[in-house]
């Protein structure tokens, strides 16, 4: 399976890549994590991508990091058809201190326009 | 949106538990502040939870993740109606880290819901956190929640943002 994993910064967003790779090394699924401008994260693109290489180092595994600019959800989308992919995986979204989910813009955009499947990882 | 600009909800009317009131079903519904003490009454009302009334993720499922969340939950300002002894109907505010300001969340069961109760139990706790120096209450909800939609816009919510899935209100408590 060829797998688009999107990160913007957000602390969901961390988690589902963290999740994705140790996923994707004991699968040997194909994936490449596009780094995405979110504007609710406070991470320069920089800063997101160091983090991104740092965690692929972390469980030795060789991925294409892709530097995405522009609006997050359509990139992901156009990217995600144009070169096939079999999924879009994102950030399942943050919890109030109550425990309510609240689902990230960039997610909801790409829930409710993706022709590919999108997993939301919690 | 600045707090400031918000709509105001005045505490003055708002009884302070403990009461009893008649819902409009005609049941005695007994309200009082909700403690550590009620956690085994809680966790008994939200297994008997409608799955289908559960909101953005709570209250959890599995009995040992619903008492892990009222820990986190009852160290706001919490509320609990309870008819014949049992707990039917639970409001509370949580800190949300931000200064003086509570996120508002309201649980009736099935049988008891559209019969006023939510609405009281949301005003005593908008008095009990009012009198501890609370301000600001915000709140998310699904758009297509339109009984608690409802509710909020009642006591005076007023939108402030959301996505598409969401909408995010607040309210301003005032003397």
């Amino acid at each position: 399976m060829k797998k688009l994993l999107g990160v913007g910064g957000s602390q969901d967003s961390f988690t589902a890549l963290e999740r994705t790779l140790q996923r994707v090394r004991n699968t040997g699924d194909e994936v490449v994590v596009a780094v995405v401008d979110n504007p609710e994260s406070t991470l320069s693109a920089d800063e997101v991508e160091d983090r991104v290489r740092r965690a692929l180092e972390d469980v030795e595994l060789e991925a294409e990091v892709r530097r995405l600019e522009g609006h997050a959800g359509s990139g992901l989308l156009e990217l995600a058809e144009a070169e096939g992919f079999d999924e879009i995986v994102l950030g399942g979204g943050r919890r109030s201190n109550m425990g309510k989910i609240r689902v990230g813009e960039i997610a909801e955009f790409v829930v409710l326009n993706s022709r590919v499947s999108v997993k939301l990882v919690r | 949106m600045n707090p400031e600009d918000l709509p105001t909800y005045s505490v003055a009317d708002a009884d302070r538990p403990p009461y009893s009131l008649e819902d409009r079903e005609g049941r005695t519904i007994d309200v009082g502040v909700a403690t550590g003490a009620d956690v085994s009454d809680l966790v008994e009302m939200y297994e008997r939870f409608d799955p289908a009334d559960r909101a953005q993720g709570i209250p959890p499922v599995r009995p040992d993740e619903i008492h892990r969340w009222l820990e986190v939950v009852l160290e706001g300002y919490n509320v609990v109606g309870r008819h014949d002894g049992d707990a039917v109907a639970h409001s509370m505010l949580v800190d949300t880290g931000e200064v003086d300001t509570c996120e508002l969340a309201i649980f009736v069961l099935q049988p008891y819901q559209g019969a006023g109760i939510g609405t009281r139990l949301v005003e005593s706790a908008f008095g009990l956190a009012y009198d501890d120096g609370v301000t600001a209450i915000w709140l998310t909800v699904e758009r297509w929640n339109h009984a608690a939609i409802r509710l909020y816009r009642k006591l005076g919510f007023q939108e402030t943002g959301g996505g598409g899935m969401e909408l995010e209100m607040g309210l301003r408590l005032t003397e």
